[in-house]
């Protein structure tokens, strides 16, 4: 096995084989293998945090017509690692009354929920940290557990306006939690499987393909998951003093902007292995060297998206928000489902071609009807805020002769 | 071979152990000069009136109850979404009509008032 073709798994089992000879026993061995990895591949997405805050301010600034960061280094790259060390020197100000635990843990908890994800994404043909058979339903569980540290912020800052930041950023996480799964249930049917690798492997063709449709919702559900524009709801900083994290200084403030950056990053990497193949591509597993180039550049593409959502929409009012997830996202997910279950046991022994074509159509004429069906439902007019008479000052109903102040 | 799960069980380990590392490390580098103004609940310069710990709206409670039916109901999709490939006709039928009644429930809670954030 060539160093180049799979550089992880060569270094992995050159590793294993010194520390056996060295005496060490076989289990011995893997489990140091194990804590290398998982500390390496953990590590690495803390870092990989620094260079997303460059892309994403380098981005918006191109797309608003500025520069972005340019001052510190070559592009301004080393900007996020100058703020980094200004933030690791910034005092931590607990506010009085704070619940110590809950205050304290949670930021820990909103990065470990996003980092643990990266333990079941299969980076390429060899390399998976594990290979869970339910590795699906333990991204959704752990995707949870962040919401838990938000709630937990909220409660132990000793703050009204976090505590209601907090409610406000629950209802929206739990409420796109809801299509997100039932969407992601498509790919699960035609791989017949929950573990991620699984999932991958039945990618013959992109599911993204198969169902753009569900690939839509999630996709929508997932950046609404991350509350990322347009539905950054959670620090709406002109309705609410700033969410959940408005008691937060310091590097524990840090923490929560760490774990949005990464939950950004880290949904684009699950869109990308559920919806576009993983690691997959040509030569993938000849060279495994290659998925991480392939995963690398699908999921790039998918946080260009979500950068560009950010850049381009307005946010969205919070009965707006809540109404496109309960009335138009959690119903058409679900018909969603219905219709690909009947039209996929239909064509299941038909040929890839027929079967592909088939579900585009149908998958057309989904999108079809749910935009019609939306269209028709916004002809009503808005409903009137106030009365139509509007004590305005208007030219023709002050004539001059009948001012008081004037005839005196 | 160790189980995957060992896997998980470090991996989580160390994603709690990397941020409250980073934070106390934080903690010993920044200054502690904490004074009852500083400390005080940040509310725009304002003196808080009341309780910290309010009232929830109820509207929040209705919202999760829905979030509660979706959430069980996605526990019972699951497994036959996995097992679809290998399912009869009258499996995809019954969760047919299963998802049918579902969006029966949410009709039901649309007309009720329970989706409209008041």
């Amino acid at each position: 096995m060539g160093f180049w073709r799979d550089p992880i798994t060569f270094i992995g089992a050159w590793l294993r084989d010194l520390l056996v000879n060295t005496g060490l026993s076989p289990m011995g061995a893997e489990l140091i293998g194990i804590v290398l990895g998982a500390g390496l591949l953990a590590t690495s997405a803390m870092l990989l945090v620094i260079f997303l805050i460059w892309v994403e301010r380098k981005l918006i600034g191109r797309i608003q017509d500025r520069f972005g960061p340019n001052r510190v280094g070559p592009w301004g790259i080393f900007q996020p690692v100058a703020d980094m060390l200004k933030i690791f020197t910034k005092e931590y100000i607990t506010p009085i009354g704070a619940d110590k635990l809950a205050y304290n843990i949670a930021p820990v908890l909103a990065v470990a929920s996003v980092l643990m994800v990266w333990a079941v994404i299969p980076f390429s043909f060899t390399v998976v940290g594990a290979d869970l058979s339910v590795g699906f339903l333990f991204i959704l569980a752990v995707g949870a557990l962040g919401e838990m540290g938000y709630i937990l912020a909220g409660w132990g800052s000793n703050n009204k306006y976090a505590l209601l930041g907090a409610f406000r950023t629950i209802a929206q996480l739990i409420s796109y939690e809801v299509p997100m799964i039932i969407s992601a249930l498509i790919p699960i049917m035609f791989a017949g499987t929950l573990s991620v690798t699984g999932i991958v492997l039945a990618q013959d063709i992109w599911f993204i393909i198969i169902a753009p449709a569900a690939a839509l919702v999630f996709f929508i559900a997932s950046v609404a998951r991350i509350g990322r524009a347009p539905f950054d709801l959670a620090e709406a900083e002109s309705e609410l003093v700033a969410g959940y994290n408005i008691e937060y200084s310091g590097l524990k403030f840090g923490m929560f902007f760490v774990a949005e950056f990464l939950q950004a990053f880290t949904m684009a990497l699950i869109f990308a292995t559920i919806f576009l193949g993983g690691w997959r591509g040509p030569g993938a597993e000849q060279f495994p060297i290659l998925g991480f180039l392939y995963l690398l550049i699908k999921t790039s593409a998918v946080y260009f998206i979500t950068i560009l959502f950010r850049a381009t929409l307005p946010r969205f009012r919070i009965d707006q928000m809540m109404a496109l997830n309960w009335k138009i996202l959690t119903p058409f997910s679900l018909s969603i489902v219905l219709v690909m279950a009947l039209v996929g046991r239909l064509v299941a022994s038909s040929p890839d071609v027929f079967r592909v074509a088939v579900f585009l159509a149908v998958n057309a004429v989904l999108l079809v009807a749910v935009d019609r069906l939306i269209t028709l439902n916004k002809r009503k007019p808005p409903r009137e805020v106030g009365s139509r008479n509007r004590p305005v000052a208007q030219a023709e109903v002050l004539p001059a002769q009948s001012d008081p102040g004037a005839s005196e | 071979m160790l189980s995957p799960w060992l896997y998980i069980g470090v991996f989580a380990l160390i994603a709690m152990f990397l941020p409250a590392v980073a934070i106390t490390i934080a903690g010993f580098l920044s200054p502690k000069k904490p004074n009852r103004i500083k400390n005080s609940t940040y509310e725009c310069g304002m003196e808080t009136v009341g309780p910290s710990k309010i009232q929830f709206k109820v509207q929040y409670y209705v919202y999760t109850l829905v979030f509660l039916i979706f959430d069980v109901e996605v526990v019972l999709l699951l497994p036959w979404a996995v097992a679809y490939n290998q399912l009869a006709w009258y499996a995809i039928f019954e969760v047919f009509f299963f998802i049918l009644i579902l969006l029966g429930g949410l009709l039901y809670a649309w007309r009720k008032g329970a989706l409209e954030w008041r």
